[in-house]
């Protein structure tokens, strides 16, 4: 097992670097850069500004360099936030995203089980029903509507929360941004949780068990939940790293200091570092979660073994 | 079961506040929440290039001179000054009580040591060319002179001198602006990049830096060292980014921010009836403008040109596209400039459907109609307004048979287009005054201005401006001789001005000392807070 993960590891380091070599070209071949505004720059000045990030050096130059930089963990200037380092601002950001993401998945992966199992056993039943609506409606409303909606209702009609804002990591200020960002997974882990449960509650070792005497409470919990709790793994990989990334739509409505604005902001102000530095981010990220569910798979699935 | 959860987690979360998960500020200190659209990009004066900084930056330092709460010039870290009779040399005398935060005094060896630094090439200076009218300023930036050589000599401690190329009526103007205050030596070349911290930066204003969270907020607290400071009466200024405009309103009516400098222009009627008199909206110095490709057929017709700007109905634009959040602009110039009267276009008294009449006689008269429709492009960079304006303009031109086609792009690929003078008939683009004169506009049509995207080039407009230069002793001779070259520009359509900008800022009645004005500029030491 140990020597699995170590394997995995290894093999993302040639991944790693060809998402981020891709990435490095593939930046530099949209038009304009970092120091393109409304007020144009004289070509002096301009070359002043690239002299001082070492834009002016040939791009394979500024490729190595930047290699180089990497491989010690510097990610570099800010082009559109000198004051800081990119390293800087993801320190910041991201334990931010990350509280808010975690939060929102651990709420999604509860509640969704939750209601998914609740309409698997409920089959056809208004408790079902209910369960499809409220997941039909969670996927579908999307969050920049959800959002605004939390902000009137529970800030300003019932004043129960503030608005917006950090609030310096208050409890107050990350329920409605962790809400906005579950609703949608919620749904999709109802729905998810409701199909497998559905069939693993056919499959013949659960009617082994019914027959075996035991109680609906072991039946559901102990045999099918296992079984049915699979595409619910595969599932929380990519969405961690999606969720713990943070979003553009929350951080921006709920004017949250996290990173998921700088995978927009970064790449509409051809800020290249900061582009290359989300990249980074999200594909350590993704790598990892994909590790970690198949991981989990070994551990929940008797039939799955790595050696 | 969904509530009683609602109800236990709102009930945890008021426990983890009141066990003090959160600073409260100590009572009895006057807090300004105050709403900032965007994030400044730096906080170092000569990397600055927003006006979401100049707020910052103006409550930070103080240049030889500053702006009032009307955005009028007054004395800052100069007490007074002289000019010499031919214009070009100017002496300051800076205030003998001026001291940093770190209690060390404001000398004119600092405006010296800043000056330099925004026009030294290594700087990288954005607006290195505000101090251009210094002589040998942009010989420096340029690479083309030395240090040493510029216009700005430390006679005494407390006497600075600085020298122009030629007399410059708008220099103190331009001295308000934050490129030009000066930074602190001895922490720069002790603390390299790390300076600019909270906690580290020195400043020469009425507040210092405490706290800067990116995307969140920056803190200010009063500086007590500052010269000034009996008469700075808030305590804490909070500038609180809040990108999205309609949140920011729910944020204000929840009272977490007291003032926000914008509006989400689609609600604008719903915000006047609900806010009222708190919401403020006025003339800014701002022109929103066409570039139109002058040097390209079939654009190079004078007449042509003119056809096409009286042809779009600037007032729709202001009130249905824009929400009179915009108003009219038949000049480059705005109004709001003592001493100066913009420059219109000729058409500017006709009614509209007489205009669009003259417009199509123009075409036909070209051979353009039915048969041979006119073909343009308009190009924009993308934002719900930009789009709503082009497609109102392509509706407009349509009845007159011309056959408008739109290409947006993000603003970075649209500006180095025009900047690479891409091709292109009809491009949108903006310009906001640095500083209170009209030069600031009309500089853009000059043939050698990076920023002239309709590539204008007019001999009688280069002669006019250049005259208006030599004038500049004269203050009003010279804005009679800008007001020459603006209508030259206009009458041969060098570009479309379309519309002027507006401040549009909201502000609560707690606030007292927030005085509406063209520069939208309200530094927080003459605002007081209920």
């Amino acid at each position: 097992m140990l020597l699995y993960v170590l394997r995995r590891l290894l093999t993302a380091i040639p991944t790693l670097f060809v998402i981020v070599t891709l990435a490095f070209f593939l930046i530099r071949v949209a038009p304009g850069g970092p120091f393109n505004q409304e007020r144009g720059l004289s070509p002096e000045i301009k070359a002043n500004l690239e002299a001082e990030y070492g834009l002016n050096d040939p791009l394979w130059l500024q490729y190595g360099h930047y290699l180089k930089n990497l491989s010690h963990g510097d990610f570099g200037p800010s082009y559109n936030l000198p004051d800081f380092t990119v390293g800087e601002l993801f320190a910041r950001g991201l334990p931010i995203s990350i509280q808010l993401g975690a939060s929102a998945l651990v709420l999604a992966l509860l509640l969704g089980c939750l209601l998914g199992t609740v309409a698997a056993l409920n089959q056809n039943r208004w408790g079902d029903y209910a369960v499809i609506a409220l997941a039909t409606a969670g996927s579908t409303i999307p969050t920049f509507v959800i959002a605004p909606i939390i902000q009137l209702v529970f800030g300003l009609s019932w004043k129960l929360l503030p608005v917006g804002g950090w609030g310096g990591g208050a409890m107050l200020n990350k329920i409605g941004p962790v809400l906005t960002l579950a609703l949608p997974q919620i749904a999709i882990v109802a729905r998810l949780m409701r199909g497998s449960m559905i069939e693993a509650l056919r499959s013949h070792h659960i009617r082994t068990a019914r027959a075996l005497g035991l109680s609906d409470w072991s039946v559901v919990v102990r045999h099918a939940l296992r079984g049915a709790i699979l595409p619910i793994v595969s599932f929380t990989g990519p969405a961690a790293a999606a969720l713990l990334t943070g979003s553009i739509i929350v951080e921006t409505i709920f004017a949250i200091p996290g990173v998921g604005r700088y995978f927009v902001d970064a790449a509409l102000n051809r800020d290249y570092t900061l582009v290359m530095g989300t990249v980074v981010v999200i594909a350590i990220f993704t790598i990892v979660f994909n590790l970690i569910v198949d991981i989990m798979y070994a551990v929940v699935d008797p039939r799955v073994r790595y050696d | 079961m969904l509530k009683t959860l609602l109800k236990a987690t709102v009930f945890a979360a008021t426990l983890a506040v009141s066990v003090g998960a959160f600073h409260a500020p100590a009572f009895a200190d006057t807090v300004y929440n105050r709403g900032s659209a965007a994030e400044p990009e730096s906080l170092d004066p000569h990397k600055t290039s927003t006006i979401y900084e100049a707020d910052i930056l103006r409550d930070l330092f103080q240049g030889l001179v500053m702006q009032d709460a009307k955005a009028n010039v007054v004395p800052g870290a100069a007490e007074s000054w002289t000019v010499s009779d031919d214009g070009t040399v100017y002496t300051f005398k800076l205030r003998k009580d001026g001291v940093w935060s770190d209690g060390s005094p404001v000398t004119a060896e600092d405006f010296v040591y800043s000056f330099r630094r925004l026009e030294d090439p290594a700087t990288g200076a954005e607006y290195a060319s505000m101090l251009y009218p210094i002589k040998g300023a942009e010989d420096v930036n340029t690479k083309k002179g030395k240090l040493e050589d510029m216009g700005v000599k430390a006679i005494d401690d407390h006497t600075l001198e600085i020298t122009l190329n030629a007399p410059t009526p708008y220099f103190l103007e331009m001295l308000t602006h934050q490129a030009n205050y000066p930074v602190n030596k001895a922490s720069i070349e002790k603390l390299g990049a790390d300076w600019i911290k909270p906690g580290k930066l020195v400043s020469n204003g009425a507040y210092t830096l405490a706290e800067w969270v990116p995307n969140d907020h920056i803190k200010l607290v009063k500086n007590p060292k500052f010269w000034d400071a009996d008469t700075v009466k808030l305590d804490t200024v909070n500038y609180i980014t809040t990108e999205d405009r309609s949140s920011a309103m729910k944020r204000f009516e929840a009272g977490e921010l007291d003032s926000y400098n914008d509006l989400p222009t689609e609600q604008l009627a719903d915000l006047k009836a609900k806010f009222g008199d708190k919401i403020h909206i006025g003339p800014y110095l701002g022109t929103f403008y066409f570039a139109i490709k002058t040097d390209k057929a079939p654009w190079d017709n004078v007449e042509l040109r003119n056809a096409i700007s009286m042809a779009i109905d600037r007032d729709f634009l202001a009130e249905k596209v824009w929400q009179n959040s915009m108003l009219p602009a038949y000049s480059m110039v705005p109004p709001g400039i003592e001493g100066y009267t913009p420059s219109m276009a000729k058409f500017a008294d006709m009614a509209q459907i007489d205009r669009e009449d003259e417009a199509t006689k123009i075409l036909s008269k070209l051979g353009y109609g039915p048969d041979k429709p006119l073909k343009m492009q308009i190009r924009y960079n993308t934002s719900e307004n930009n789009k709503n304006t082009a497609v109102a303009i392509q509706e407009q031109l349509k009845p007159l048979g011309v056959d408008v086609s739109l290409i947006n792009t993000d603003t970075k690929t649209h500006y180095a287009f025009l900047e690479q003078k891409g091709d292109y008939d009809l491009a949108r683009a903006g310009w906001i005054a640095d500083y209170k004169y009209p030069e600031t506009f009309l500089g853009i049509s000059r043939a050698a201005s990076g920023n002239n995207y309709s590539r204008y080039n007019s001999p009688k407009f280069e002669e006019a401006m250049n005259k208006a230069a030599a004038d500049g002793g004269q203050p009003e001779k010279r804005m009679k001789d800008l007001a020459d070259a603006e209508q030259i520009m206009i009458d041969d359509v060098g570009n479309i001005p379309l519309l002027y900008y507006s401040y549009k800022d909201i502000v609560s009645p707690k606030l007292h000392g927030f005085v509406d004005n063209v520069m939208d500029v309200h530094p927080s030491r003459f605002i007081s807070k209920d």
